[in-house]
């Protein structure tokens, strides 16, 4: 994102003298333009220029020479005579003007400066590098000031050279929003600093800021032809194509010290004279323009989509290969027209056109590109460049003249180059789309009474023609306005709004709280999702939220045959972790993770749940439409798009393991087991609403075959399943020994549940009767089917049945168990006497006798 | 033992003076049992002399019954009073030996926790609820269309490529094919259209949930986090009403002092866009603006995708992180401990906050 260094900023609006970085981004954040960083001095403490007055090579025992300097510091010299340092490069001389650290100044790293003792002498202060120095890369050793730019009748001994380097500058970084390309620029910035604080603003985007107005196009300028045969969208790839030639220009000239400083600033790094120019007149206006090396294009210039298999080196030496999307810059040598690629328009350029240490004509391309074909192709290649950057938000169609123009002034000027009179202009722009306009919308829309004048007013102060009927007593509210080429953002009269918000102050928008026309409060499901999770809280569950990405693995580990449903899993196509790539079809599958992770961590007992929604595909599901825009889709698209969404039923999972009750003084607790997972799932239920039946399932996995109740509505469907975990999973997982679980669908409980309210029954105040049987019956009959048994026969007078012990041993008999059910009998009208109990009696024996094979207990 | 003469006072004094010596001297209710029998027992002296009234000639009975029934009332009375006296001592006495130390520790039953992300969610409901708006819900795997086009971001949008999206590939195990396009919801916004077309306008809702962005976890980012998102569209309603709907908020929030700011900014599913920065009273080093979320007003376009007509209607719309909020309502600065679901985390916040 753009950097802002201050005095270039000057050069577009008047700037306060004191004017801090800090302050800068307190008026650009309030029109919108935000702050990203502030990008503090990278050298503090005494940073000066010095002479070379002598240079003593001393040989090593290690094999090196290192130099022994006297350097000149002027003011800093100590009692008058130059400082002695201790350097190892070799690429300077005596006579040079080079950057001393003395000791106290602290360099980029950061890397603090002291008089040291070294190779036998004290070294006092450090001659530094330009990577040293933070402002580039190079390897080449030190830094000598004359031969990056800067001129020896400028520079004293003992100068502060933070201030000559930039270096002490505090630059301010803004994060640039994408609908506003045009402050990719230090003039779109100037201009938001003028709106923002009324000062006076000059746009050096238009030709008559220039000295000279840039020509009009020749018949002879360099030969462009746009040939795009695939444009996206309907729109051509290239709308606009300035070029102009420079020649004669030193390939030795140096970049002058300010304009590096001010890239440096910015975030660029210097390249080359040609390069440079063209870096600096992109910050400065926002148009991105390219240099070739005149000798090495052959006219005409083709602007083509790619053709399938072609290939390119870019700047960067990637060699890429094309997509036949990609809007391509190609010559033609040998008269083959359009047969060299030269660069992927708009985004970067080609190797072999570059111009290089050779270079003395130039060929500079000013051109405006469609912003989705750029963004496209930026993105297909990875190649987010500056140049994308601003194409794909959107730069000015109206700059390349003038821009290019800059650029030619510079190279004239800093080059000693010669321009070309011949100057091409392929220009095929669409000037702004009119915006119809009511004036009293922005004070509708915000709330805020904005006057007739101070909406047209703000308006043309973004640059905007209005054209309004002729001033009268019936004049209407209908205006036309006509944004300006560098905002293609605005085509909708709320962004016009936007505006007038923007420019009169955010602050301005007043406080009024709406009021809504009542809603119907929380919905049952809502409501019963909260009603579950306290339930669960309040049993003694902790509630945890776990990430839904899984893998096989992890499917794996819970023993997941093949062919289980929860294999079938939605995959990512760019997951965090490559191993985890599908999205959870349960919950326990990522829980129980969580749970081995505390119990990892020393907590021994776990009780942990969790409320998520869970991704179940469809087998064969088609694709979700791709539907325009700003349109309602249609009935069929609607169900389209609601097919191609996967089904994503909210599950409760919960975990028990260690201990259920916690152990303490007052006695050893009681260890998690399979009926604690049994017990939780069926408070689910009833705290949905919702009658859960148990059934021995002997084959889900991860739970132990002989220890896991599948649980059904009363429709039969099993919405889920409960009780101890597959020793293997538990052992793989690392939890305790008998870790019960459970999980249920809580979406199909809560669809289970009717809307009908709950019909109450009356209390009955007649005396209850107690009736206790101990039944015998076959080991493998259900509890469940004994209960049912006893509940049928006991009829309507039954108001509850506990079953109050299970025994198995020698009084019953192998294969054998006694089951001891307490039953409480009530009659709603009467105290019941004793024929009615025992008429009960005999027919819970018979039903049990009958339904399960029991016998009543001697 | 002797009968008293019911017509001697001066034996019946006495008798009843041996009573209430020996009711005072009861030193236990066992005691004071034998002291009963001994004084009011059928054998005692003056039972006995009740008993000799009925042998008096007629005239004297009445004189002996005035003189023996109100003494062996105030023996009576005296033995009660003893009673009395001895049971709440010997109350007293039981209740010590039975104290306990009720410093022990009392956790016999495993004490839950709700995680403090759903409770945050929950609150931010309720305060919708209270206005008057109503609670939607979305899916989390979404429709490139709800996510993006709906909300105004075309295929080629810059912004489309600013959020960092988990795109689907597709069903695990089935081959070729086109992309679902479907990609894992990257803000709770695709539930306006969601809401827009189902339930129409006027439409007031708060969509609590859980979205994606392709962020690494580290102390404050985790790809799988939650938003707020709240959408009012309606005739009339301004921006204005949008401001007044987030000081609101900040207020329920945090706290009668917490006001909210707005700064341009940009989205495509809102014009204008802000930026809204929370003043924060509790703020570490000293209240100031933080941060918060973003809002606007719901761009045409987006309505125009749910058929709502936008020269009839207007509304507006904002966003905001629930972590983000819950980290600065409780001090929390390591995205770690949200996400990891240890459960000391979750258990220092109960219930309720």
């Amino acid at each position: 994102m753009p950097r802002i260094v201050m005095d270039w900023l000057g050069e577009h609006v008047e700037l306060p003298a004191d004017l801090t970085a800090e302050r800068l981004a307190a008026d650009l954040v309030r029109v919108g333009l935000e702050e990203e960083a502030v990008h503090g001095a990278a050298v503090t403490g005494p940073l000066v220029v010095g002479r070379v007055v002598e240079l003593t090579p001393e040989p090593q025992k290690n094999g090196k020479t290192i130099n022994w300097c006297q350097v000149d510091v002027g003011e800093h010299n100590v009692d008058g005579a130059a400082r002695g340092i201790v350097c190892g490069a070799h690429n300077f001389a005596v006579g040079d003007l080079v950057v001393v650290a003395l000791p106290g100044a602290v360099l980029p790293g950061p890397f603090a400066i002291s008089s040291r003792k070294t190779y036998g002498h004290v070294s006092d202060g450090m001659i530094c590098s330009v990577r040293e120095l933070g402002i580039g890369d190079d390897h080449d050793g030190i830094m000598v000031l004359t031969r990056h730019g800067f001129d020896a009748a400028d520079l004293t001994p003992g100068q502060d050279a933070v201030a000559l380097l930039g270096l002490g500058d505090e630059v301010l970084e803004i994060n640039v929003t994408p609908d506003r390309g045009y402050a990719f620029s230090y003039r779109g910035v100037a201009r938001e600093y003028a709106h923002s604080t009324g000062a006076a603003f000059t746009d050096r985007g238009l030709p008559e800021a220039l000295p000279t107005p840039p020509p009009a196009a020749t018949p002879d300028g360099f030969a462009v032809e746009v040939d795009d045969d695939a444009p996206v969208h309907g729109q051509v790839g290239c709308d606009r194509f300035v070029t102009r030639v420079v020649r004669g220009i030193d390939p030795g000239a140096p970049t002058p010290a300010w304009m590096r400083r001010r890239l440096e600033g910015s975030g660029m790094r210097s390249i080359s004279l040609a390069v440079d120019v063209t870096n600096y007149v992109m910050l400065d206006l926002g148009q991105p323009l390219h240099a070739y090396d005149l000798v090495k294009v052959a006219a005409p210039v083709v602007v083509r989509r790619a053709a399938p298999g072609e290939r390119l080196t870019t700047l960067d030496d990637v060699e890429r290969r094309l997509d036949p999307e990609d809007l391509l810059i190609t010559d033609s040598p040998d008269g083959a027209r359009g047969s060299r690629v030269l660069g992927l328009a708009g985004v970067m350029g080609g190797a072999s056109s570059e111009v290089g240490g050779t270079t003395t004509d130039v060929l500079v391309e000013a051109a405006h590109f469609d912003p989705v074909s750029v963004a496209r192709t930026a993105r297909r290649h990875r190649l987010p460049s500056e140049a994308a950057k601003r194409f794909e938000r959107g730069v000015d169609p109206s700059l390349p003249p003038v821009a290019a123009q800059r650029v030619v002034d510079l190279l004239v000027e800093l080059g000693g180059g010669t321009a070309d009179p011949a100057v091409g202009d392929l220009d095929t722009v669409a000037p702004p789309a009119p915006v119809a306009f009511d004036v009293t919308l922005p004070a509708r829309l915000a709330g805020v009474p904005y006057t007739r004048e101070e909406v047209v007013g703000t308006l043309r102060e973004i640059g905007c023609a209005i054209d309004e009927p002729a001033a009268s007593d019936d004049q209407g509210t209908d205006v036309v306005v006509t944004p300006p080429t560098w905002r293609p953002d605005l085509t909708e009269p709320a962004a016009l709004v936007e505006e007038v918000v923007r420019i009169t102050g955010y602050d301005r928008v007043p406080s009024v709280l709406p009021a809504a026309p009542g809603g119907r409060g929380l919905t049952t499901e809502q409501r019963t999702r909260r009603s579950v999770a306290r339930a669960l809280a309040e049993a003694g569950l902790v509630e945890v939220l776990s990430y839904p990405f899984v893998g096989p693995a992890d499917l794996d580990a819970l023993g997941l045959p093949g062919d289980d449903e929860r294999r079938l899993a939605v995959r990512l196509a760019n997951p965090l972790a490559d191993d985890r790539p599908l999205m959870r079809t349960h919950l326990l599958v990522t829980l129980l993770e969580t749970a081995r992770r505390n119990v990892s961590r020393g907590i021994g007992d776990v009780a942990v749940f969790e409320l998520g929604l869970v991704t179940r595909p469809t087998p064969g599901a088609p694709p979700a439409p791709q539907l325009p825009v700003g349109v309602r889709p249609s009935g069929a698209e609607l169900e389209a798009l609601a097919a191609a969404v996967p089904a994503q039923p909210r599950h409760v999972a919960g975990v028990l393991a260690g201990r259920r009750r916690p152990a303490g003084w007052w006695g050893t607790g009681r260890p998690a087991d399979w009926a604690d997972a049994l017990e939780v799932a069926q408070l689910v239920a009833r705290r949905v609403g919702v009658e859960l039946t148990p059934a021995a399932d002997a084959t889900r996995m991860p739970w132990h075959p002989g220890r896991c109740a599948a649980l059904a509505l009363a429709d039969g469907t099993v919405v889920g399943h409960a009780g101890e975990l597959h020793p293997t999973v538990v052992e793989r997982l690392g939890l305790p020994a008998r870790a019960s679980a459970f999980e249920l669908d809580l979406s199909a409980m809560v669809a289970a549940t009717g809307e009908e309210p709950v019909a109450a029954r009356p209390v009955s105040a007649f005396p209850a009767a107690k009736e206790d049987f101990a039944f015998v019956v076959d080991a493998d009959v259900p509890a469940a089917d004994v209960r049912a048994a006893v509940v049928a026969g006991a009829g309507e007078l039954l108001e509850d049945a506990t079953l109050f012990d299970v025994y198995t041993g020698e009084q019953v008999g192998a294969g054998k168990k006694s089951l001891a059910y307490s039953l409480r009998l009530r009659a709603a009208d009467r105290t019941l006497g004793a024929d009615d109990v025992r008429s009960v009696r005999e027919s819970v024996v018979a039903a049990a006798a009958e339904r399960v094979g029991a016998v009543l207990r001697g | 033992m002797s009968t008293p003469d019911p017509l001697d006072t001066a034996a019946l004094d006495a008798a009843v003076d041996a009573a209430l010596a020996d009711i005072a001297a009861a030193g236990d209710l066992d005691a004071l049992k034998a002291v009963r029998t001994r004084h009011t027992g059928d054998r005692s002296p003056l039972a006995l002399a009740n008993r000799a009234i009925g042998g008096l000639p007629g005239p004297q009975k009445a004189a002996a019954g005035k003189n023996v029934g109100p003494r062996r009332g105030r023996v009576t009375q005296a033995l009660a009073a003893r009673q009395a006296e001895l049971e709440a001592e010997r109350e007293a006495q039981v209740l010590a030996t039975e104290a306990v130390d009720v410093t022990l520790p009392t956790g016999r039953a495993p004490m839950g926790a709700r995680h403090p992300i759903e409770l945050v969610q929950e609150r931010v409901a309720d305060f919708f609820v209270g206005l008057g708006w109503e609670i939607a819900d979305g899916p989390e795997v979404e429709a490139e269309w709800f996510n993006f086009d709906a909300l105004n971001f075309g295929p080629d949008h810059p912004a489309r490529q600013m959020q960092d999206t988990f795109y689907v590939a597709g069903t695990d195990g089935e081959t070729g094919g086109d992309g679902p396009n479907l990609v894992l919801r990257t803000h709770t916004s695709p539930v306006q259209a969601r809401s827009l077309l189902a339930r129409g306008v006027p439409l007031y809702v708060a969509v609590p949930g859980k979205v994606f962005r392709t962020d690494a976890l580290d102390a404050t980012h985790t790809p799988v986090f939650h938003q707020v998102e709240g959408l009012a569209v309606d005739k009339g309603l301004t921006m204005g009403n949008l401001v007044g709907t987030l000081d609101a908020f900040a207020r329920a929030m945090f706290g009668p002092e917490a006001k909210t700011r707005l700064r341009p900014s940009f989205f495509p599913f809102t014009e204008p866009s802000a930026e809204m920065d929370l003043w924060f009273p509790q703020k570490k080093g000293g209240p100031g603006w933080i941060e918060w979320g973003g809002c606007g007003m719901v761009h045409p376009n987006v309505l125009r995708a749910a058929g709502v007509d936008p020269e009839e209607y207007s509304g507006f719309a904002f966003g905001m992180g629930i972590e983000r909020t819950l980290m600065l309502r409780h001090s929390i600065a390591d995205m770690h401990d949200i996400v990891e679901g240890d459960v000391r985390f979750s258990t220092q916040f109960g219930t309720e906050i």
